[in-house]
């Protein structure tokens, strides 16, 4: 069984947030880029140990990005994925990002693809749906344990107060969230082995977006806090009722 | 313009958040002269009937309730029957499910995560939304003939006035999925965080999951869920789902109380959209006070059981 795991590029979760051209595009001077974090600890790691378990044939990674994104997308090797590709595009929208995984994934013979549940950046969260309608696979989603018995998926889902244990024959897209793996840091073996990893380049079929993003905004600033002494705490009580009214 | 609004619903009522998808769409189609058709399961006719009071003209209501797969089915089918030209939904777990599927299916452009209501020109459609996990908003456009518009829960209060809607039976071509469900667990009497309006949330500050009774009582009296920090779930203090911030869950209420934690930039992130912050910490250096509206310096095993009698009091009063 072969595993193929999507990545995205996001800014790192401390990058100060900016813009630029009249706040119509973000600015990425000085911002370090990350694997986003769930694609990278949940996604990609369980994929590993699944490989690690022997119950996985190897682990593919995928990225659609630019040779600028190809030192980021090497990191997966330093994890433990075996093959690396890179479509290259820029990602414009999800509906275009998942149109060109979906093609790619097409013409190779994955039976599980995994990607994060959503990125750190425009939190969107729509890929992995986009992926299993245009590959036309059933989507299991959000996915916070993952297990290979006998060929077949067994999972975990948790939303809210309800928790559901699934099955599922393959193939299969799979968001993963919380709880399926936990951070991996390289190891120097990891490291050299992803200097040498040749990166296999896709071009894609264009596809155009179906949406723009027209500009942006930085929220307002956040008001002084109001500072209540801790041996009057029943004053909080009345505040939240009779000034913020949120009970 | 023809819109259509899918209403989710439990044990036979309408979800908070299909009320909230009923308003959202109610309001947009007064903005732009529109008809509203709401698409329910699982229902009676009266419950039904209800959502006029909401806003829907007319509610296609089916005797099954199928699975995500089948209900995206559903949704195709009604928007071809009602040749929906916008379609509302709430971005919450089972809309992840949906909105894209419509959206690859139809090649009908998707705005997810949507916080505002939409403003539209002639085919063109602009909504704002959150972007960078709450540092940013971005203005996003679309202009396919078909546009979904799946937004935030908790981004408008559900609105109830006066009427009734005509009640139309509906009976769609439905797959199943394939994934089986082995089992269904659920936890009686807890509010559901994701769409809770009050969420008492608490970190490494409480010293230990035996301490938890605190901050279930304090949920309790304000009829809020519980959540936690990420160091929390980690080493099994708290469920994995209970985790809020950037790797877990990202929650917007009206009310979020924080008891013990620091507030890191990525616990930060899965919080700073909520309507107000409290914040309860030993540390009048935790980076947390400066995202909150109040806050208070102490201990908070003794200051969080105040407060929990204050609300009693308060709710006893009113």
């Amino acid at each position: 069984m072969k595993i193929l795991v999507c990545l995205s590029k996001v800014p790192d979760t401390t990058s100060k947030i900016s813009f630029t051209d009249n706040n119509t595009r973000f600015n990425s001077q000085g911002v370090q880029y990350i694997l986003n974090p769930s694609d990278e600890w949940y996604a990609l790691v369980r994929a590993i140990e699944l490989k690690e378990a022997k119950l996985a044939e190897s682990v593919s990674a995928v990225m659609v990005g630019g040779a600028e994104d190809d030192a980021l997308l090497r990191k997966a090797v330093a994890i433990g994925a075996d093959t690396l590709y890179r479509i290259n595009a820029q990602p414009m929208d999800a509906y275009s990002v998942a149109r060109m995984l979906a093609d790619f994934i097409k013409t190779q013979d994955f039976q599980l693809v995994l990607t994060g549940r959503e990125t750190i950046d425009y939190n969107g969260g729509e890929v992995p749906a986009l992926l299993a309608e245009m590959l036309g696979w059933e989507l299991a989603s959000p996915v916070n344990k993952l297990d290979i018995v006998e060929g077949k998926a067994r999972m975990e889902s948790e939303l809210g107060a309800l928790t559901q244990v699934l099955e599922a024959d393959l193939p299969l897209v799979i968001s993963a969230a919380k709880g399926m793996a936990d951070q991996r840091i390289p190891n120097m073996w990891g490291i050299r082995n992803s200097r040498m990893a040749v990166i296999q380049v896709v071009e894609p079929q264009p596809v155009e977006p179906l949406v723009r993003f027209v500009n942006y905004e930085l929220p307002p600033a956040k008001g002084q806090v109001k500072m209540i002494p801790a041996d009057q705490p029943e004053l909080l009580v009345d505040l939240l009722h009779n000034e913020a009214k949120v009970i | 313009m023809n819109i259509l609004v899918f209403a989710e619903s439990q044990h036979g009522a309408i979800k908070k958040s299909g009320l909230e998808a009923v308003t959202y769409a109610a309001r947009t189609a007064s903005q732009h002269q529109g008809t509203v058709t709401c698409l329910v399961a699982g229902v009676d006719e009266n419950v039904a009937s209800g959502l006029g009071a909401y806003g829907a003209h007319k509610v296609l209501k089916m005797e099954s309730h199928p699975d995500a797969l089948g209900l995206s089915d559903a949704l195709s089918e009604a928007i071809a029957a009602t040749q929906a030209r916008l379609v509302v939904l709430a971005y919450d777990a089972l809309g992840r499910h949906l909105a894209p599927r419509l959206s690859a299916r139809l090649g009908a452009a998707l705005i997810s995560g949507a916080s505002g209501l939409p403003e539209i020109q002639g085919d063109t459609l602009r909504v704002r939304k959150s972007v960078f996990s709450g540092k940013a908003f971005a203005t996003l456009e679309c202009s396919t003939p078909i546009k979904i518009l799946a937004f935030s829960p908790n981004t408008l209060a559900p609105e109830k006035k006066e009427g009734t809607a005509e009640v139309v039976s509906f009976s769609p071509a439905t797959r199943n999925s394939r994934i089986r469900v082995i089992k269904t667990e659920e936890k009686q009497g807890e509010v559901a965080l994701p769409d809770a309006e009050i969420v008492v949330s608490a970190g490494r500050g409480l010293k230990g999951p035996e301490n938890w009774g605190i901050v279930e009582d304090l949920a309790h009296a304000l009829n809020a869920a519980t959540a936690c920090s990420r160091p929390v779930a980690d080493i099994g203090w708290r469920p994995h789902h209970e985790h809020v911030g950037q790797t877990g869950l990202t929650v917007r209420p009206n009310l979020y109380i924080a008891i013990g934690i620091s507030g890191a930039i990525q616990h930060l992130a899965g919080v700073n959209q909520s309507k107000v912050i409290v914040v309860i910490n030993k540390d009048p250096e935790a980076p947390f006070f400066k995202a909150a509206d109040y806050g208070i310096v102490g201990d908070a095993f003794e200051v969080v059981p105040r407060i929990t009698e204050a609300v009693k009091k308060l709710k006893a009063g009113a």
